[in-house]
């Protein structure tokens, strides 16, 4: 499944994205959504409750995204997006996929940073940090970890989450 | 002294957070996270992936286990890092409960963005199962007490 130019490519650059301004509003739908049905606390929504809290203000939850549906740069809809192009990954890379059709998210480490809050723009820069592969339940499965490395505007580290992409 | 500043224990099990799971929770989350992939929202799709039909979004799996820790942490510290892997799939109709277990807790000096922070740093064993206690998402968390607010 691993081929020499797959291997050759480990560590390059994806994409690199930047984001819009982080708005109360983004923060307060994601923390409707992520506590869905309940009511989300107060601190992503009440501006005074947040301004009492450890942070002095509304922050995001640490799983929010600021890069769903449209970025600052590059412009417009971002490419890839619908899920199903497995070889979305090396198409980015210019080189030949593994032309496997079905593909899952396998599981993700995340190292987190400064928090986001309203007003950030956010930079985030993703690399091909590895392939493996070995049989699973679904058969001989292709393990491809993406990094990503979030920093805000002010070139803090934001966060650092490697997503293990399994197709098969 | 104030209980909800207390340092935890190893071995402490934290309070649960529970969720019925389907299209309710999946579309608000797709619409959050740009997320309407065809095997989240259609059976078929589900089902030409080989699974028996749609099913929920590993990134909501994460965010109730951030959710979990969160609620229980609140203001005495942060989450430093969170990991899991996607072990099984979230079906439509499953009651998906996010449980966690502190397996240690030391005292360290970390750096943070702009300062070095003395606290304590616990380690806890994470995990969504569904309502028959089959692991969906097992994982670990390390998060940061700060010291100065328990000794206050």
């Amino acid at each position: 499944m691993i081929s020499d130019a797959m291997r050759a490519a480990t560590g390059r650059e994806l994409s690199r994205a930047v984001s819009y301004p982080v708005s109360a509003s983004d923060i307060r739908r994601w923390a409707i959504a992520v506590y869905f049905p309940a009511e989300p606390p107060p601190r992503y929504w009440d501006a005074e409750v947040a301004a009492r809290s450890r942070f002095g203000g509304i922050v995001a939850p640490e799983d929010f995204n600021p890069f769903a549906w449209m970025s600052a740069e590059p412009r417009g809809i971002p490419r890839g997006r619908g899920g199903s192009d497995a070889d979305f990954t090396e198409r980015c890379l210019g080189i030949d996929g593994p032309g496997l059709t079905r593909q899952l998210n396998g599981g993700c480490s995340v190292e987190y940073g400064a928090p986001i809050r309203v007003d950030d723009v956010i930079t985030s820069v993703q690399r091909l940090a590895g392939y493996s592969e070995r049989d699973g339940r679904l058969g001989r499965m292709l393990f491809t970890d993406l990094e990503s490395t979030w920093t805000n505007q002010r070139d803090e580290f934001v966060k650092r989450a490697t997503l293990t992409l399994i197709r098969y | 002294m104030d209980t909800t500043l207390a340092p935890v224990t190893v071995g402490e099990e934290l309070p649960v957070f529970t969720r019925a799971t389907g299209f309710p929770v999946w579309n608000r989350f797709a619409a959050v996270n740009d997320e309407f992939v065809p095997i989240h929202m259609d059976d078929e799709a589900g089902r030409a992936a080989g699974m028996p039909g749609a099913f929920g979004m590993g990134n909501l799996q994460l965010a109730y286990l951030h959710n979990l820790v969160r609620e229980w942490l609140g203001e005495r510290g942060r989450i430093l890092r969170m990991q899991c892997r996607f072990r099984s799939v979230n079906h439509k109709g499953q009651q998906v409960t996010a449980r966690g277990r502190v397996t240690s807790v030391q005292r360290q000096t970390v750096q943070q963005t702009v300062q070095q922070t003395v606290g304590l740093v616990v380690e806890l064993d994470v995990w969504t199962e569904d309502q028959d206690g089959n692991q969906l998402a097992p994982g670990s968390c390390t998060v940061l007490i700060d010291t100065g607010l328990i000794d206050r």
